[in-house]
């Protein structure tokens, strides 16, 4: 562990810092610049620091429980492989971060974009340190996030967000590949653990899922790779900011595809399956990559194209699973890195310094840029393989290893020809890159006059092209001893011989290197007058454009095939999608019915009443009655719906559940005070007579439709029912909650202890939904607009005003305020009585039926009644009514009760309870959960309370706009309807 | 009994899924309603039906589950019957607020135009 907390440190203070910089003062550009250098140099010192304990095949590693459930740990591991990687990401990231202090401009948001470039390093540290596959592929998802906002800073230049969503949508496609291939990974080998996944190599490859496992996985390294045919992203990608595409497309991004290759190299390479894949995707983008290359016009375009050339290359040197092969591919990525990060950042630099890109515009730089000019003719240089760089030295191993026999085949046969072809390409645009800009008649249309960059922005490139220098003419002295940490890191015993020299005596691949870059320079020569024309895109394959394709998909995808699925199943209306709903629960039903054939089972039943049979006579003559009137006659219906609420209720009292029996009974109450409140604010509705005489065949159809589904949903219900009933219990949690109810929860009443107690949490999240659900009514209701029809006082208050207006001695008011007096004063006078039954409803809870939920509707109850005895003015002028306060204060109360149990070191909702001997009361129980109770019943009061007032008040308000009498002179907007 | 109970239920959801497919947002309010007292008393029924033995303690010292009728439906329910009054609630200001903004209660916001 003390091991790892460096590791920790590493891959968490790029987040840290990103969160800090997001904070940052949007103008302030030299703090969020400091910051972000400070973070990347002290996570590249940490990973030198670790340096010794990689060295002798050694591996550190950090791990904490993260989903202990599923066996996947958050751990962290390094080796000599990833150590290097880490020093690539967090060094370039330094230097990346030094030069885009001077390369964005005041007027961008720089702490943003700092921000986002030090999460996108935390993402990529998090994928070259990952410990397991999953989270490898939680942070390689994380930078195809992070590498969306970076390549959409401009989000007001549209190419820039195009550019952004394609980089997206493949590589995350891509990731959600991996992810799959991935967990068939650890399916096979029982563990996701890298060391565990390395270890079992034979295994992985032996399986019958290798095949799938492989291709998934290799269609995740592909797309962020950029490789063929998934290579388009990229040239799109260039409408980042330039020191976005020197990071992500030098050191990071783009190199996270490699670094899987050859992290799962020992693991999954070496089959035909992997060669043929591989090695042809490789092959393929390296030819196309450096074809393409040689005739773009844009600076950053060139790069591009052959940024996905090099990496063609990487993946076409894993792909051969040589060990030979996989050093030099592993050697390359690290000089790709530092010569193509040079030579963006020198692009960049032309970009800036002289307002243009355009290589047909770009031309005799040289005279106002010289030292610019020969750091980018150096990296050039390094890129076309030129010996004395650190690029010759690659490109002889790969040149080597092409020449070498592999796997008998065509393919292997012509792979040195098609190496020599792609080396020849990328010296000729090279060639182009340092010839067109630096060289020829001095600029004639530049945006600004060309000159050298600020020192310190030129700074990291000079940094690059030394170390390619140094690599290049003494390789044992620099890069030899961590290249050999790295690929025994990789490839453990079977580590070949290699060697570092730069003369090797006269060989083949001296032959071959000679050979490509003459040839090189004579295509370049050959060229000139095609370059001259400056026709956008390349000769031969300029048809071929995988992004137009991948933009056909998606409107297919996204637009057509959408719409006509919309078109298919998709309705506005809300009938035909119940219908549906409750059509396909009927037939998901009667699927098992049909195959398993139906059978009561053996349970004796409860003996017959005669009175619980007369009960459900009443309670169905209540339903069908409801649903019967509910259209015409709302309040019969609603009474109705009462009955067969009442029914219910007393169906659970005869069924030992007093609990419910309470709650359903209350909540019958305030659910019937609520809705006729409602129903002051509904229109009439006059049934017409004849009306359903004169309704359409339609109609009646789609009547008897439904009526038919309504029967047979209730068919299934009672046939379901009944088939459970009779069944025997089988052995259920339900033994635990009564064993222990009582010496584990301190209640007797089991129900409430579950809720309060066991179950705690449920209730929980169900008080908080019932606090949802009242401050959405009661906002809903702040700006709630009636029906223009029911905006007047209903009729007959109309008529006890116009009676007290008649009258000289009465005031408005009074005859509605005289009409409830002895209910009213009865309904004032059991407040109190009310509030008891309360109190002891709640005090009971515990032990009796009873408790928190029913207490509190019991008290809504009391408050609602005085509302309606005394009016709302009367009632709010003596009573503090402030159900918003008191719902929270009762979360505030459950979450506090939960929260104490941390204090004592248990997890949240941990209940404590003793019985105290009270003098003259006797034993009194005090658990905790009383106290989550006292939470849930004030929540209960604030919310119904909440819910009934505010529709309450709405018969208070005046109405915006009242409009002159016309509006009640409508007639009540009755449609003719058909059903 | 259990006859009966489940014929209950069956009338209940009848009427309720009835409500349901109807055009007025009233009608539907009644329904989901009935259909939240047949789902109470479909997954109460769940734990079977007993008379004469509510899950209370009466002692503390040797307790037999077997004596007591299965507490969890009915903590189950006790909560569902809270929030279908909550969810009633809702539905009713959503009602009115539609109401009151498009002029009608057909359930889609506008008159059927078939």
């Amino acid at each position: 562990m003390s091991s790892g907390m460096p590791l920790l440190a590493i891959v968490a203070l790029p987040f840290v810092g990103s969160v800090v910089a997001a904070f940052l003062r949007q103008d302030a550009r030299n703090g969020a610049a400091f910051l972000a250098g400070a973070v990347a140099l002290c996570s590249a010192t940490l990973t030198v620091a670790q340096y010794p304990g990689v060295h002798h095949g050694g591996v550190l590693r950090m791990s904490v429980a993260w989903l202990p459930t599923l066996g996947i740990d958050f751990s962290l591991r390094m080796d000599g492989f990833t150590w290097l990687f880490t020093m690539l990401v967090t060094s370039i990231g330094f230097l990346v971060v030094l030069y885009a202090r001077y390369y964005m401009s005041p007027a961008d948001p720089v702490p943003r974009f700092f921000a986002f470039l030090l999460a996108f390093m935390g993402a990529m540290l998090g994928i070259v340190l990952s410990g397991n596959l999953i989270q490898l592929v939680f942070f390689w998802e994380l930078t195809s996030l992070f590498s969306f906002l970076l390549i959409g800073y401009w989000h007001h230049n549209a190419s820039a967000r195009d550019g952004a969503r394609m980089a997206l949508t493949v590589t995350a496609a891509g990731g959600l590949c991996l992810l799959v291939g991935v967990l068939l990974i650890g399916h096979i080998v029982g563990s996701y653990g890298v060391d565990e996944v390395l270890a079992s190599g034979g295994r992985i490859r032996g399986s019958s899922l290798y095949l799938p496992a492989l291709i998934l996985v290799l269609l995740g390294a592909l797309t962020k790779s950029a490789q063929f045919p998934f290579h388009f992203w990229l040239p799109h990608a260039m409408a980042a900011p330039t020191p976005v595409s020197a990071y992500l497309h030098s050191a990071t991004m783009v190199k996270a595809g490699v670094f899987l290759l050859t992290l799962l190299w020992p693991v999954l390479s070496g089959t035909e399956a992997w060669f043929y894949i591989v090695v042809s995707a490789g092959l393929c983008t390296l030819l196309l990559g450096a074809y393409a290359a040689i005739f773009q016009q844009d600076l950053k375009g060139l790069l591009a194209y052959s940024t996905i050339s090099h990496l063609g290359l990487i993946t076409l040197l894993l792909g051969l699973g040589s060990p030979l092969a996989a050093v030099a591919a592993i050697f390359h990525t690290i000089n790709h890195a530092t010569f193509k990060a040079s030579l963006f950042m020198a692009a960049g630099i032309i970009d800036h310094e002289s307002g243009t890109r355009d290589i047909r515009r770009l031309s005799g730089l040289f005279r106002f840029m010289p030292i610019t000019a020969t750091l980018a003719m150096v990296a050039a240089a390094a890129m076309a393989g030129v010996p004395l760089l650190n690029g010759f030295l690659s490109k002889e191993m790969f040149f080597a290893e092409a020449a070498a026999y592999h796997v008998d085949s065509l393919l292997d046969h012509s792979l040195p020809y098609f190496a020599m072809l792609a080396s020849a390409f990328s010296v000729a645009y090279s060639l182009r890159f340092i010839h067109g800009v630096f060289f020829g008649p001095p600029p004639t249309d530049l945006p600004r006059t060309p000159h050298e960059p600020p020192h310190w922005m030129r700074f990291p490139v000079e940094l690059l092209v030394l170390a390619c220098l140094l690599v290049g003419v003494l390789p044992a002295m620099t890069i030899k001893p961590f290249l050999a940490t790295a690929v025994r890191a990789v490839l453990g015993p079977d580590t070949p011989y290699y060697s570092l020299a730069i003369w090797h005596g006269f060989n083949e691949p001296l032959i071959m290197s000679m050979i490509a870059l003459t040839g090189g320079v004579i295509l370049y020569w050959l060229l000139q007058g095609y370059l001259a024309k400056g026709l956008d895109g390349s000769p031969l394959v300029r048809r071929l454009k995988g992004q137009r394709l991948f933009e056909q998909v998606l409107v297919t995808l996204s637009w057509k095939w959408a719409r006509s699925l919309d078109r298919l199943f998709g309705t506005q209306r809300l009938q035909p999608q119940l219908r549906l709903l409750v059509a396909f629960a009927v037939i998901a039903a009667l699927w098992p019915l049909y195959r398993h054939g139906l059978e009561a089972g053996a349970l004796p039943g409860t003996a017959f009443d005669p009175a619980f049979l007369l009960l459900w006579i009443v309670g169905g003559i209540c339903a069908i009655g409801a649903a019967y009137q509910a259209k015409f006659h709302r309040l019969a219906a609603l009474v109705l719906l009462g009955g067969a609420g009442l029914v219910t209720c007393i169906t659970f009292v005869w069924f030992s559940a007093p609990d419910l029996a309470i709650t359903q009974l209350l909540v019958e109450i305030v659910t019937t005070v609520l809705i006729l409140l409602g129903l002051r604010w509904l229109p009439k509705r006059i049934e017409v007579v004849g009306e359903e005489l004169s309704m359409g065949t339609r109609a009646r159809l789609r009547r008897a439709r439904d009526l038919m589904l309504a029967l047979a949903a209730g068919a299934g219900m009672s046939l379901i029912v009944y088939t459970m009933l009779t069944r025997p219990l089988p052995d259920t949690i339900a033994r635990y909650f009564v064993e222990n109810a009582y010496s584990g929860g301190g209640g007797r009443n089991i129900v409430n202890v579950i809720l309060v107690d066991f179950r705690g949490f449920d209730t929980f999240g169900e008080i908080v939904v019932l606090a949802i659900v009242a401050v959405t009514v009661f906002s809903l209701l702040r700006r709630f607009r009636p029906a223009p029809e029911s905006v007047e006082a209903p009729e007959q208050q109309q008529a006890q005003d116009a009676y007290d207006r008649a009258r000289p001695d009465r005031a408005v008011g009074d005859t509605l305020a005289d009409y409830l007096t002895i209910p009213g004063i009865i309904m004032q006078w059991l407040f109190p009585v009310i509030g008891t039954v309360a109190v002891y409803f709640f005090l009971r809870g515990h032990d009796l039926p009873g408790g928190g939920f029913a207490a509190g509707v019991t008290m809504s109850i009391a408050l609602i009644l005085q509302y309606m005895a005394g009016g709302t003015r009367w009632i709010e002028a003596r009573l503090r009514i402030r159900p918003i306060l008191w719902t929270g204060l009762g979360l505030l109360c459950a979450a506090f009760t939960g929260m104490g149990a941390w204090v004592f070191g248990y997890p949240f909702l941990t209940s404590y309870f003793r019985y105290f001997d009270l003098p003259a009361i006797g034993k009194v129980p005090a658990a905790t959960a009383l106290l989550f109770d006292l939470g849930v019943f004030t929540v209960v009061v604030g919310s119904t309370v909440l819910i009934l007032i505010a529709l309450a008040h709405q018969s208070l308000r005046v109405p915006r706009s009242v409009r002159a009498p016309t509006t009640s002179a409508e007639p009540p907007m009755i449609a003719k309807e058909e059903v | 009994m259990e006859l009966i109970f489940a014929l209950a239920v069956g009338i209940l959801t009848t009427s309720g899924v009835w409500l349901l497919l109807r055009p007025r947002t009233f009608q539907v309010i009644i329904g989901l309603s009935l259909l939240s007292y047949a789902v109470n008393l479909f997954i109460f029924g769940m734990g079977r039906l007993r008379v004469g033995a509510p899950p209370v303690l009466e002692t503390t010292e040797a307790i037999d589950p077997a004596l007591f009728t299965d507490p969890l439906p009915q903590a189950l329910v006790l909560t569902a019957i809270v929030i279908s009054f909550a969810m009633t609630a809702l539905f009713l200001v959503v009602l009115l607020a539609s109401r009151g903004l498009t002029g009608t209660d057909h359930v889609d916001g506008r008159e059927d135009v078939r």
